[in-house]
């Protein structure tokens, strides 16, 4: 459960929304937010998190380290 | 529907009429070697008809028509796929005028009620262009469901898109399927060793790439949508940014690769890097190029093919002629309270007014062309125009946001560029200061023609070696220059003046205002 977006870096230009492959993402008061219950890190779709790779503004994606790691299921 | 064929047809009777004109006062090949710049410059030219009718009324691909003709951008494509040294997307300020940056996005559906609001209250917006924020590419759905609205709704507008050309050879047929018949693609290198100094990664097929292997594929990717597009006809201009000491000494590499794919307009633009943009050139201090640098390398690419002078850098929401800026007039709140009735009938009136116009421009500018047949001159020189548009000198001096520059020699006139004198972000400068700006910005020019001009400037001017020019008030800028050329080399034949070479000039980095 572990990515999220720092929304005061944010710059809204929603290129993170449609690369999630688990439409995790989604517009939230002029910012992007991602839904921890759905984020994967990425984990089974892609080498790196979609997120960190297209987005515009480095270190704006970022692991959420107030909640646990995603386990893939074994 | 056929958007381009509708438009044709309404404008088949102007088109027989410019044709003519074209026909009888052929084309500047009299600069020597190679590609006239007429095609981008003056009227059809050696243009074949089909290309004419493309270009004819489209400010950004006929430095003609931009005198009379207006665009307006939509900015519905937010996301970007690749990271520019010259970009940076956090800031904006409504006072900043440069690609990328813009005040609000747009969804299509108030994309094409912006259209259609701003067709209404401008008949001579002829073009619709998607440049932004991002990459139109990178955000397909968005872009091409907007080109779908609008066709539908104002099938005379002219669509077109620019893009950085990552995406582009994915969607080569949604191109041609919306008549999107201009495509500018940004092409800054074609070598990836110097790509990797400008493009610090790009996001592609799922993954970041750096330094020369993402310069590799965007180049490469880049090029293909280019052959791919102009093999069905598609025009495509390409921008290139001219960043000194990385890339100018390139271009003219780039410029051959480009016109060797069938490129119809190359732009080489200043690079945009003042520090308080935050861009990385911005912030480690790479400069633009100066006004003469940029012309020497356009010149030099003017061999090979038509070059674009008159770019205004505009940015993804800007609305109105090239040199003006009146986005501010259709903010979405105004839009959407506004009650717009599309008038297909008014615009076409309009726009025939316009041609009406044009038509006359030429023929005086002709007129005072053939008195200069007999001159034999190398003397070249460049004067600075204060314009509002519709090709007349009809701008007071102190109110010109920008000047336009025209080099004349015994060829005729020939607009070379065009100087930006407004400032930015309004307090803080007093009149002297705006004074030594335009004269920075002019310094290159040996006169400046205005509509009117106070008598303080004007003696400040003469002092800086610039001739204020104010005898052809209200007249067509081309034929008056001729004119006012003509009297300057009798003058220099009969030793009443010696011509003297002027300096360089400033190209400025700041804002348009709108408001100013």
């Amino acid at each position: 459960m572990p990515f999220k977006i720092i929304a005061s870096q944010c710059t809204s230009c929603s290129a993170c929304e449609p690369e999630c492959p688990n439409v995790a993402i989604r517009e939230k008061g002029g910012t992007f937010v991602i839904d921890p219950k759905k984020c994967t890190e990425c984990i089974g779709h892609f080498d790196e998190p979609q997120c960190v790779a297209v987005c515009p503004v480095d270190n704006t994606c970022v692991i959420d380290t107030s909640l646990p790691r995603y386990q893939p299921p074994a | 529907m056929d958007v381009s064929a509708q438009h044709d047809a309404s404008n088949s009777n102007v088109g027989e009429i410019m044709q003519a004109i074209a026909e009888h006062k052929g084309c500047g090949t009299t600069g020597g070697s190679g590609k006239a710049s007429c095609g981008s410059s003056a009227g059809q030219g050696d243009l074949p008809t089909e290309i004419w009718e493309k270009v004819k009324n489209h400010p950004c691909y006929s430095e003609e028509a931009h005198h009379h003709y207006a665009r307006m951008h939509v900015a519905v494509a937010p996301a970007c796929n690749i990271q520019c040294n010259y970009c940076n997307r956090k800031y904006d300020c409504a006072n900043e005028s440069r690609p990328g940056v813009v005040s609000e996005k747009l969804t299509p559906e108030q994309a094409a009620k912006k259209v259609l609001a701003v067709a209404s209250t401008i008949p001579q917006m002829t073009v619709l262009g998607i440049a932004g924020p991002g990459d139109p590419l990178a955000n397909p759905e968005k872009t091409f469901k907007t080109f779908e609205l609008i066709s539908q709704t104002a099938p005379d507008i002219k669509l077109c898109l620019s893009t950085n050309g990552l995406a582009l050879p994915d969607h080569i047929d949604a191109i041609a399927k919306f008549n999107v018949d201009h495509v500018t693609i940004t092409i800054n290198m074609v070598d990836p060793e110097i790509g990797a100094k400008i493009y610090p990664w790009i996001f592609y097929k799922h993954k970041r790439y750096t330094g020369y292997e993402a310069a590799k594929i965007l180049t490469d990717r880049q090029l293909q949508g280019l052959e791919m597009l102009t093999e069905r006809g598609i025009l495509c201009k390409i921008n290139s940014v001219m960043i000194p000491g990385i890339n100018d000494q390139h271009l003219v590499e780039v410029n051959r690769a480009v016109k060797s794919r069938g490129a119809f307009l190359h732009n080489i633009m200043p690079l945009i890097s003042a520090p308080e943009h935050g861009t990385v050139f911005g912030l480690n201090g790479q400069r633009g190029p100066s006004a003469q640098e940029l012309k020497a390398l356009q010149d030099s690419c003017e061999g090979e093919m038509n070059m674009m002078r008159h770019c205004r850098q505009c940015r993804a929401d800007a609305v109105g002629l090239l040199g003006e800026d009146r986005s501010a007039e259709f903010t979405t709140e105004k839009i959407m309270a506004m009650e717009v009735k599309y008038d297909s009938e008014t615009r076409k009136a309009y726009q025939e007014k316009v041609e009406e116009e044009r038509v006359a421009k030429v023929a005086a500018k002709q007129e005072e062309l053939a008195e200069l047949a007999g001159a034999s001159s190398d003397i070249k020189v460049l004067v600075a125009v204060a314009t509002k548009g519709s090709g007349l000198i009809n701008e007071h001096f102190g109110h010109a946001k920008e000047f336009q520059v025209y080099e004349l020699s015994t060829a005729g006139a020939k607009f070379v560029g065009h100087r930006r004198v407004d400032l930015y972000c309004h307090g803080g400068y007093g009149e002297e200061d705006s004074l030594e700006t335009i004269i920075r910005a002019i310094n290159d020019c040996h006169a400046v023609f205005v509509a009117k001009i106070g008598g303080c400037p004007k003696a400040d001017l003469i002092k800086a070696g610039i001739e204020p020019v104010d005898q052809f008030a209200h007249e067509y800028i081309e034929k008056s220059a001729i004119a006012w050329f003509r009297a300057y080399l009798d003058k220099v034949n009969s030793g009443e003046i010696t011509h003297v070479e002027r300096g360089d000039a400033a190209i400025r980095q700041g804002a348009l205002i709108s408001a100013a």
